[in-house]
């Protein structure tokens, strides 16, 4: 940490948020509360469409943190199409529509159990350590479209290509997978 | 060829035809004969010559050191001396014999290939104790013995009797090898040597420290391979074995071998004068007890075993007076004489299909049916007996006159107590052997009753055999005038007053025994007995496996008969029932050692089965119950599985945490 | 801003997310929760790279990476869904116990079980 961003910590305490730290704060409370509904409604396609609202929430907070571009792909990638192929998913498994009663499995109580016991190491450990760590957002925007496509196409480039052939193996691996065999028709 | 690499060729020949026997035995069975008599024939061939260019001259020491072995050395050393090269010759002819005669009695035996390569390797082992000059080595070989007596023993393992017999022959003499290693040890370590040439310059020049002791513990060594009292209970069970490996082993050779030991190692228990009252007085009951229970024996080879054991009491009888020319004649002319009449046991075994002296009695014509047999075997009783001319009779009187030499206190060293006990047993063993012999004669050939089964005629390799063993029974007893060039020069021709003695006690015992057996052979007839297995085409062995097998339960016992026409039971009166047992001597054994080992070992099994196998049985348990308990985690849910491998993680994370903080 | 906000997000998210994983029954359910865990770790990224101010925006990269894998992963994981429900009738994780060491023995509810999927077929 370098001494500036020290003193920029010690000039802003906790009990002085500055406007950026209350909105990202009540849009993280509503992207954890849709997170929460999501993971315990007993509607399935209720529980979908608490995800967009998780989804949609996590994209603000990157527009927030000044990541941009990275906000738009969440918009464009989980709302636009995970979340599509998750109500596809749910009405070609014939899911049942309005409330059913067996969503959570007999597990429940020792996923509480382990959910809660590493929420709480993981809080304490991140509180911690970046306790006093602040975050300076003044200056050029981190994550604009520029910055975004000259550090993915100058530095990331290999990679980048990498990741498409993975997309396509992908593609054709869903294919073969979910495509009924000549037998069963 | 020098003496020494011919020597060497003696007892390596029959231990490669050992060697190339086991292990071409199964795969080219035409090879086996010849692999079993020609080498043993070259090495007899061979110890002739070396006996012939030794000459009786300047004894021949040869040695070589293969490695360092330690504080005392050991070496491959070869000794030469009369009384090796002529008991080499022994050796080597009743193995060459025993080898032909077993090619005709075992013709049929798939077990044959291994039999010959054990008797070769036997023949092997033996000649590497006569020939041999360093104590280790000579213990190598006297082990091998051992082990191949074990195997050939238990030859008719099918038989109960064969199986008990290996067993017990083996652990007896087990029981005196191990003092007798002790005693080796001590002797080694006074010496600083193994060579027995040193170890003589040691005894001689009095640098052992404990002679009494390192003699006595080698004594019951000897007491064991020798069956000399009270070791000797395993030589008549041994006869379970095939006959020629009896002839062999159990007559001739292994258990001459303590004879033998003995008398190269003389001075040194000549050093001590109790251990050679302690050797007359085991030699006397030796010889006494066991002509005794010779008289009494219905199984021939047992009777023969009991003679073996008697005679090899007065080769230890000669030692203990100090005269080991004696000792080593009369267990030349014993080797001839004594397979001779083991070889025609064999032959009467399968002519008559028993090996009760009771059944035969009670046979007409045996003696006409096997004539070859017939004719050597009584050459051979009368040289048991020790009649002139025949062998027998030179050697026993050398061994006499040792003994009545010592009586007189001429002999330096030696205590005339020694001398006259060794002579009193001596004379009075001379008169029960005469009887024995007598007996087992009338009983096979003079017996009355049925014509005895035909068998056709025997083997032509059993009979030649028996010829030229018949050959040193009759004659070698001339060689007590050229022996004493050969031997230490002690004069072995006897002596006016023993010859007369034992003589005439000899005949004695022949007229008393004869005269009883007049008496008793009138009841043979109202007493019918006996079982005979007829096996006419069958190889000899077969006759000899089946007639052990169904002594005890055709006459109630492995040794004895209920057969009052027996003359030994007249003479004996009520000794008799004492005597067929070999006096109890097992029943002691039994409540000294056999029960108190049962005790232990049930109390081992005790501890075994309920205190250790305990443990053995909770360290089992705990993780099958562990495993139970694992095995309900295992519901095949794999959230369950997931919570638990994440609870773990996080479990590990804190302690990481923890011990980075270092909280 | 101060860092803790985006990192306790990022933390409680992603422990929703683990809930979601080890206690609904449905394999689509499973999967969203799948996606807020890795939502969780996205945020996380972005918010230490804004920190860092690292020239070569790793953490973005990362995060563009990661969620073109879970598109991906969402594909795959839709088609084993189906592909399941197809052959068993049904999509619930705690109902898929071949792993059990009982799961080869005759029993009546699974022979039950395996005739109605096979009749879903």
């Amino acid at each position: 940490m370098t001494g500036s961003a020290m003193l920029a910590a010690q000039a802003n305490g906790f009990l002085s948020p500055s406007g950026v730290e209350i909105a990202f704060l009540l849009v993280g409370i509503a992207t954890l509360g849709a997170a929460v509904v999501t993971v315990t409604t007993k509607q399935l396609v209720h529980a979908a469409l608490w995800l967009v609202l998780a989804l949609g929430g996590l994209a603000v907070e990157y527009l927030l943190l000044t990541a941009e571009f990275i906000a738009w792909v969440q918009v464009l990638i989980y709302v636009g199409s995970v979340v599509v192929l998750l109500l596809f998913g749910l009405m070609l498994t014939k899911a049942p529509i309005g409330r059913s009663p067996d969503a959570d499995s007999a597990n429940r109580w020792p996923a509480i159990g382990v959910a809660v016991a590493a929420a709480a190491a993981l809080v304490w450990v991140v509180v911690d350590a970046f306790r006093t760590t602040w975050i300076d957002l003044r200056g050029a925007p981190q994550g604009s479209t520029k910055v975004s496509g000259e550090i993915l196409f100058r530095h990331w480039v290999l990679p980048f290509e990498a990741l498409s052939v993975l997309l396509l193996a992908a593609l054709v691996g869903a294919i073969v997978l979910s495509r009924r065999k000549k037998e069963e028709r | 060829m020098s003496t020494t690499t011919t020597a060497v060729l003696v007892p390596l020949l029959p231990f490669l035809g050992a060697a190339a026997g086991l292990l071409l035995g199964r795969r080219v069975p035409g090879a086996v004969r010849p692999l079993a008599v020609l080498p043993t024939l070259a090495a007899a061939v061979l110890a002739v010559v070396v006996a012939w260019q030794q000459g009786g001259g300047k004894t021949l020491d040869a040695a070589t050191r293969l490695t360092p072995t330690g504080s005392v050395p050991i070496d491959l050393a070869l000794h030469l001396d009369g009384f090796a090269v002529l008991v080499a010759v022994l050796v080597g002819i009743v193995a060459t014999c025993v080898q032909l005669y077993s090619t005709a009695y075992l013709r049929d035996d798939p077990r044959y290939p291994s039999y010959a390569a054990l008797v070769s390797l036997f023949t092997s082992a033996m000649l590497l104790v006569v020939y041999s000059g360093d104590l280790m080595v000579l213990l190598v070989g006297w082990e091998v013995m051992g082990i191949c007596s074990y195997f050939l023993v238990g030859h008719y393992w099918e038989t109960r009797a064969a199986r008990s017999a290996s067993l017990k022959a083996f652990l007896v003499t087990k029981l005196g090898d191990v003092p007798f290693l002790i005693g080796v040890f001590a002797l080694a370590a006074d010496a600083g040597t193994f060579r027995i040439n040193g170890i003589l310059t040691t005894a001689v020049s009095g640098g052992i420290e404990h002679p009494t002791l390192v003699a006595l513990l080698l004594l019951a060594g000897v007491a064991g391979k020798s069956a000399q009292f009270p070791l000797h209970t395993w030589l008549p069970d041994a006869m379970a074995g095939p006959t020629p490996v009896s002839a062999l082993i159990h007559a001739a050779t292994m258990v001459a071998a303590g004879v033998y030991l003995i008398a190269r190692l003389l001075p040194v228990f000549a050093a001590s004068a109790a251990a050679l009252v302690v050797m007359a007085v085991m030699a006397a009951i030796t010889m006494a007890g066991s002509a005794v229970a010779a008289l009494a024996q219905d199984d021939i080879k047992r009777v023969l075993a009991y003679s073996t054991v008697g005679q090899l009491g007065y080769m230890t009888g000669a030692l203990a007076v100090g005269n080991r020319s004696a000792a080593v004649f009369h267990l030349i002319s014993h080797g001839a004489f004594k397979a001779l009449l083991f070889l025609g046991a064999g032959v009467i075994i399968h002519a008559a299909g028993t090996n009760s002296l009771a059944a035969m009695s009670r046979m007409t014509g045996l003696a006409k049916r096997v004539p070859d047999a017939y004719w050597t075997m009584t050459a051979g009783l009368l040289a048991l007996a020790a009649i002139p001319p025949f062998s027998g009779f030179f050697s026993k009187e050398a061994v006499l006159g040792a003994a009545e030499h010592a009586t007189t206190g001429d002999a330096p060293g030696i205590p005339a107590a020694a001398g006259w006990t060794v002579l009193v047993a001596g004379l009075l063993t001379a008169l029960l052997t005469a009887g024995y012999a007598t007996r087992l004669w009338l009983l096979a050939f003079r017996g009355k009753g049925a014509e005895a089964a035909g068998h056709g005629r025997e083997p032509l390799a059993m009979n030649a055999v028996l010829w030229v063993l018949f050959l040193p029974t009759a004659a070698l007893g001339l060689a007590a005038w050229k022996l004493p060039d050969w031997f230490d020069g002690v004069a072995l021709t006897p002596t006016l007053t023993t010859s007369v003695l034992s003589t005439g006690l000899a005949l004695a015992g022949v007229i008393v025994t004869y005269a009883a057996w007049r008496r008793t052979a009138a009841y043979a007839a109202r007493s019918p007995l006996g079982a005979v297995a007829a096996d006419p085409e069958a190889a000899p062995y077969i006759s000899e496996e089946e007639t052990i097998a169904t002594h005890e339960a055709a006459y109630g016992g492995i040794a004895g008969a209920p057969d009052p026409a027996d003359p030994g039971r007249l003479l004996l009166g009520s000794l008799h029932r004492h005597a067929v047992g070999g006096f109890h001597l097992d029943a002691v054994y039994a409540a000294l050692f056999v029960r108190p080992t049962r005790a232990a070992a049930r109390l081992a099994r005790f501890l075994d089965r309920e205190v250790v196998e305990a443990y053995v049985r909770g360290a089992g348990g705990a993780p099958r119950l562990l495993g139970a308990a694992v095995r309900r985690a295992q519901t095949g849910n794999v959230q369950t599985y997931l919570s638990a491998l994440l609870a773990g993680s996080v479990v590990l994370a804190v302690a990481a945490v923890l011990v980075a903080t270092g909280a | 801003m101060h860092l803790v906000y985006p990192a306790v997000l990022a933390a409680l998210l992603f422990c929703v997310g683990l809930y979601g994983v080890l206690a609904r029954r449905n394999a689509i359910l499973v999967l969203m929760s799948v996606e807020l865990m890795l939502n969780a770790v996205n945020l996380n990224l972005v918010a230490f790279d804004v920190w860092l101010r690292d020239t070569l925006h790793a953490g973005q990269a990362l995060t563009l990476f990661t969620i073109a894998i879970a598109a991906a992963e969402i594909g795959i994981g839709l088609a084993i869904v189906l592909q399941v429900y197809r052959n068993r009738g049904t999509a619930d994780v705690d109902r898929l116990r071949d792993l059990d060491e009982d799961a080869h023995r005759p029993d009546p509810e699974r022979a039950d079980r395996e005739e109605k999927a096979e009749a879903a077929a």
